[in-house]
């Protein structure tokens, strides 16, 4: 918690409301007591005075200095709207909690009254407070408070359901604990910094609230004064003496400000801290070498076979993170055949998604990609974006996405959005290319296509919005298709589906296909050829029919292990890979694995091995080991996997 | 517009038709709502409003033959009915100060805070989307730094400032000073320039503001990945696909602003002697005229639940899940 | 007598029914398995059991007494898919895993038996000490796991404890499930949608489909001999039944 306040005010803006929002209190401490008495000393001689080296914003109609008037205001004008600004606090955190307290019906109650309330504005609310409690100063705070309530109890609302929905809340109430007792010890401390820097931005609109009220007349009144009476004196003279509207006018901006600015800066400081910017990755070239050479692929380049869809050497992508840029993608090789399915294999910080976004070439503004070569059917994928290059990998090059539900634009109709691909990249006209969606749609086996044409995404099931987006890929001729994570978040009858879907495709067309999973067993059973992925690089690269039993690489064979199946052995524990994947931002030097090898020694800690065929190995095997193919030491007993943080 | 292709056996059942009868179903409770604490308004007052509009001199009987034609000495619930019955019949009394029929004072000063309003949500629209959109373009992820930096605090300011503080201001500034505009009244058309501006400034910074931060968090989402796998134009993503989806989310919170914006009269029309119902509200609860006051926070009301109806009604126009959410 | 029994139970949202008319036994020291997809209600009948979902039909008793869904103490406890969700940012692991103890005991005694239970669950003792966000998923789900123990229930519920997990650490939530059964005798209702991992820890299993059971029994007759077509179908989708794997 200190860091990050402390992050708040290095940056210029919270240093300037910091100082801000001191110099305001410590005026609203200390003006009364030095000036006080000065504020009130009337002259009769300088009534209405222009501002002059005496009195440097003149004088008010019975001859006191304005200047001084406005500094010992200060005191009055912060201390009212803090207590308003309480009031809509509490009352606000009462009403918003009391859903969570109340349970459904009366909640609901509460939670309908707040809504309503909330469509008023303040001001409103004020007024009409105002005309309940009164003109004056008490009224004026409690109108004010009350007025702000609706708005702090529909925050603290929507807050407390966010926390309510989260799992730890359910828990408790399984394990008996009263609801009140939820709401104190796990919802309030969890929403209370969003509460406060609202509160803080409310205490700025509460000081601008009042200043409003006092300057229709409403708020306080003589002989008091705070800024907002100030003004309505000032107001009522200002062709004679602007200053003395102007003077408590930049009071109250320069308060307001600084409450204002402080809650800004402080909400965007306890955020998530950004990076040092594209720019900054942009700019250096990736420093240290990216590994060993690439060695032995020169020759091929010569008799690269011409069936090859997408060629990959070298791939590296750097990202912006909080302390300095990051590789997740630290030099992938790989090449992709004409009707052929590769599969990338990982768990999570492996890198896999970020290759397939960055050989199609998807991630130009969020990351930088670099490679000695990026070739799709002949064509150099890094050299600059043309339209002609977009038409080519709009109709030859289709993409799915792991998440079907977000995959589509909820607001346009889905024929509209596949047609899309027809007319901006085939030049059909707008009925043709429909009839082309059409027949996509109905091509990858949904109902009723020519009526599903008209329907929006949400009315579609995941499964067919997946099977959907195939479509949207087939509206060309792509020469392949690259799934990320394609079936994860569907049933697993629905996967079969849409694996099938994309096998009959491929054999139709003779279209490649690449397929990202975390899912071995997925993997291996679409795919011809597997590449395994961990910590940005390949560790292997082998048919698919010899993950099961003749992968070399420690990773993948402890990998195939971990999966449990329809024919592991009951009355043994499942392997597991002691340690956790490795964070991309903190890469090992030499090898990634080697602190979760049971083969591990010195050399692999030190040096990284290269991605090779092994001597006497068949050439489609590639093996990124020292110790590749070497037996496995016995699977440590149960016991001595005890786990530290 | 969006229809459904299997449209429901039921005709009743139809989204739109739940959504219309769902919608007026919450108006009428919220309208509810309002006529009684309007109402209400006047009874929680301490003391005895009679005496309070007519002052502490005023003759005792004079307060009575007062009280009783303004049927105060009824039960309050045979006042209730009486007010209702008034409403709906659109009698709202009369003033306490000047006998007028209050129907009629509100007739006569509503057009003049409706132009102000209506002119000034205009206003405020036309410049805060296009400048949202075109800055949130510029600073989506990675880019611009500087520019959002710029633009966030450029945008806190002004929206800081009240708008009457930027009405005192410009009076100062352009009628005193330069006397290029006119400051008060609303004669020519050159006199809603000022009040206009005064109130729409503040508003419109903070739409801008949030369509900008709706636009980044938009051009991150997935459906604008899936628009720039098909490599469409970039133009054809920011206005086709990310743009509709941005101004849902701003329309939410642009309903909100108009609300205030309606309140925000009542300040700036102080400042610029505009003829409408802000100024009339204030003298009326400084004289303590309470029926004026009742009613013109009524229109107030009334005007609120309006807008926030065209809100959701242009919201579910644009964005076809919105009408099946149920609140 | 410790047998959790649903009998004939119906949750009713509204219009939809999410369980229409379940009945299923958790016999004493048994893990029993609960297949199903998405919308077939199994988390809904887990939710209804701990009283997080309305029972609109049908009851669900523990050992023939309905299960208490007020106060404490409550024997029933449930573990939930999300490793990120399931426990308070804001407390260290221990002050989580207590809170689900039963009240009473010196602050040694409940710290021992913290210490105690993360143990259970092959924790380092140290990471009481330590908030949930030093802690990986796996960790994180066995931190659930202890804090359910915490509670002293008979029967645990887990719905689908592993699935939000990478593969190289489920393993190790799997392996402390087993264990917990055969140590301690714990009974367990398992909830996932991977028929391989249910196999894997159950001794017996249902199949849920839309609400209903179509089909429950032993965990080896049910994967092998199915009796319901969809059971035939779930078992036939399953990926990687043309590549066996034999150890060598």
């Amino acid at each position: 918690m200190q860091g990050r306040w402390r992050r708040v005010v290095r940056t210029p803006l919270g240093l300037t409301a910091t100082v801000l929002v001191v110099a305001v209190v410590a005026l609203a401490v200390l003006a009364p007591v030095l000036w006080g008495s000065g504020a009130d000393d009337v002259d009769t001689d300088a009534i209405l005075a222009q501002p002059s080296a005496e009195h440097w914003a003149g004088t008010d109609n019975l001859g006191r200095d304005i200047l001084l008037r406005v500094l010992v205001a200060s005191r009055l004008s912060i201390l009212l709207a803090l207590l308003a600004i309480v009031i809509a606090v509490v009352a606000g955190l009462l009403l918003g909690s009391a859903p969570f307290v109340l349970g459904r019906r009366f909640g609901r109650l509460v939670a309908a009254g707040v809504n309503t309330a909330v469509a008023f504005p303040g001001l409103l609310l004020a007024l009409f407070f105002a005309v309940v409690f009164g003109v004056g100063a008490t009224g004026a705070v409690l109108a004010i408070g009350l007025a702000g309530a609706p708005g702090f109890a529909r925050l603290t609302q929507t807050l407390v359901a966010g926390v309510a929905a989260r799992d730890y809340v359910a828990a408790a109430r399984t394990m008996g604990i009263g609801r009140f007792r939820i709401l104190v010890r796990h919802v309030l401390p969890n929403i209370g910094e969003p509460l406060v820097v609202n509160a803080t931005i409310g205490a700025g609109n509460a000081l601008l609230s009042f200043a409003g009220l006092s300057f229709l007349g409403l708020g306080v009144q003589s002989p008091s004064y705070d800024w907002g009476r100030l003004l309505y004196d000032g107001i009522g003279t200002i062709y004679v003496n602007a200053a003395a509207a102007l003077a408590p006018g930049a009071a109250v901006l320069l308060a307001g400000l600084a409450f204002n600015l402080f809650g800004e800066s402080v909400a965007k400081g306890l955020g998530v801290p950004v990076g040092i910017g594209m720019r900054a990755v942009m700019a250096t070239r990736a420093g240290s070498p990216s590994g060993p050479e690439p060695t032995g692929h020169d020759e091929e380049a010569e008799d690269r076979p011409s069936d090859v869809v997408l060629d990959v050497r070298d791939l590296e992508v750097t990202v912006a993170g909080p302390s300095g840029p990051v590789r997740p993608v630290r030099g992938v090789s790989f090449d992709v055949r004409r009707g052929e399915a590769v599969g990338i294999v990982g768990e999570s910080g492996s890198g896999k998604s970020l290759t397939a976004l960055a050989v199609t070439r998807l991630l130009a503004d969020h990351a930088r990609v670099d490679a000695a070569r990026l070739e799709f059917l002949g064509n150099d994928l890094l050299a600059p974006d043309t339209p002609v290059r977009r038409r080519m990998l709009g109709t030859t090059l289709a993409m799915v996405f792991q998440d079907p539900m977000t995959a589509f634009n909820p607001t346009r109709r889905i024929g509209a959005q596949l047609a899309e691909v027809a007319t901006h990249h085939q030049g059909m006209g707008r009925r043709e290319a429909l009839a082309r969606a059409v027949d996509r749609l109905a091509s990858v086996r949904i109902p009723d296509a020519d009526a599903r044409v008209r329907q929006y995404p949400h009315e579609f099931s995941g499964g067919m919005r997946q099977r959907a987006m195939i479509g949207m890929g087939l509206m060309g001729t792509p020469a392949l298709i690259v799934a990320d994570e394609p079936t994860t978040a569907l049933d697993v009858t629905v996967q079969q589906q849409v694996l099938d879907l994309l096998a009959a495709i491929r054999a139709a067309d003779d279209v490649a296909l690449v397929l990202i999973s975390h899912d071995v067993t997925v993997v291996g059973e679409v795919c011809d050829r597997t590449l395994v992925m961990y910590a940005g690089r390949i560790v292997e690269d082998l048919p698919a029919a010899a993950l099961a039993t003749g992968a070399r690489h420690p990773y993948t064979r402890a990998l195939v292990d971990a999966v449990p199946d329809m024919t592991t052995d009951l009355a043994k524990p499942l392997a597991t890979i002691p340690g956790r994947p490795v964070d991309p931002a903190d890469v090992p030097s030499g090898c990634a694995y080697a602190d979760r090898c049971p083969l591990a020694d010195d050399r692999c800690r030190a040096e990284d091995p290269p991605l090779a065929a092994e001597p006497g190995g068949s050439p489609r095997h590639r093996v990124a080991c020292w110790h590749a193919g070497e037996p496995l030491p016995a699977r440590p007993a149960l016991d001595e996997l005890v786990e530290s943080p | 517009m969006a229809m459904t292709l299997t449209a429901p056996a039921r005709p009743w059942a139809h989204p739109w038709v739940r959504f219309g009868v769902r919608r007026l179903r919450r108006l009428l409770v919220s309208l509810w709502i309002l006529v009684t604490a309007s109402f209400a308004m006047i009874h929680l007052i301490p003391g005895d409003p009679v005496r309070g509009a007519l002052g502490t001199t005023a003759p005792a009987d004079l307060v009575e033959a007062r009280r009783h034609a303004l049927g105060l000495d009824d039960p309050i619930l045979v006042q209730y009915f009486h007010y209702l019955k008034g409403l709906v019949t659109g009698d709202l009394g009369s003033s306490l100060a000047s006998q007028l029929p209050v129907s009629g004072v509100v007739a006569q000063r509503l057009p003049a805070t409706l132009s102000l309003a209506v002119l000034a949500f205009l206003a405020s629209v036309a410049l805060a989307i296009p400048l949202g959109v075109v800055t949130g373009v510029l600073t989506r992820r990675g880019h611009g730094r500087r520019t959002e930096l710029a633009f966030t605090t450029t945008s806190i300011i002004i929206a800081t400032i009240p708008d009457f503080l930027i009405g005192v201001a410009l009076v100062y500034v352009f009628g005193i000073e330069l006397g290029w505009l006119p400051v008060a009244g609303d004669d020519t058309a050159a006199s809603y320039v000022l009040p206009v501006f005064s109130l729409a400034i503040g508003p419109a910074a903070i739409l801008a503001r949030i369509v900008r931060v709706e636009m980044v968090g938009v051009l991150e989402a997935d459906f604008v990945r899936t628009a720039r796998a098909k490599r469409l134009p970039a133009r054809t993503i920011y206005v086709g696909h990310a743009l509709p989806n941005a101004v849902t989310a701003a329309l939410t919170v642009g309903g909100l602003l108009l609300s205030a914006l309606v309140a925000g009269t009542v300040l700036v029309e102080n400042v610029f002697a505009w003829p409408g119902l802000g100024s009339t509200i204030v003298r009326s609860i400084l004289t303590k005229d309470y029926p004026v006051v009742q009613a013109i926070v009524l229109v107030y009301g009334v005007g609120v639940l309006i807008t926030n109806l065209v809100v959701d009604v242009a919201l579910a126009l644009l964005d076809p899940r919105s009408k099946i959410r149920e609140d | 007598m410790s047998e959790l029994r649903f009998d004939d139970v119906t949750v009713r949202y509204g219009r939809t029914t999410a369980v229409d008319g379940v009945s299923l036994t958790v016999p004493e020291g048994a893990v029993v398995g609960l297949v199903g997809e998405s919308g077939s209600g199994k988390s809904t009948l887990a939710r209804a059991a701990v009283g997080l979902a309305p029972l609109t039909g049908g009851r669900i008793t523990l050992g023939g007494a309905p299960v208490p869904t007020r106060g404490r103490p409550r024997p029933l406890q449930i573990v939930f898919q999300d490793p990120y969700s399931s426990l308070d940012p804001r407390m260290t692991v221990g002050e989580s895993v207590a809170e689900a103890m039963p009240p009473g005991g010196s602050r040694a005694d409940r710290r021992a038996e913290v210490a105690r239970l993360l143990a259970l669950v092959h924790l380092d003792p140290v990471c009481a000490g330590v908030v949930p966000a030093r802690l990986s998923g796996g960790q994180r789900q066995r931190v659930a796991l202890a804090r359910a123990l915490a509670a002293r229930p008979r029967v645990i519920i887990a719905d689908e404890i592993t699935s939000a997990l990478d593969v190289s650490v489920q393993g190790a939530v799997l392996n402390v499930v087993r264990e917990l059964q055969r140590e301690l005798g714990l009974a367990m209702l398992f909830i996932s949608h991977n028929l391989a991992v249910v196999r894997y820890v159950a001794s017996h299993v249902a199949v849920m489909r839309h609400g209903r059971v179509v089909e429950q029994g032993p965990t080896t007759r049910v994967l092998t001999e199915p009796g319901h077509d969809y059971t035939r179908e779930l078992l036939a989708a399953v990926p990687g039944r043309t590549t066996q794997r034999s150890r060598p």
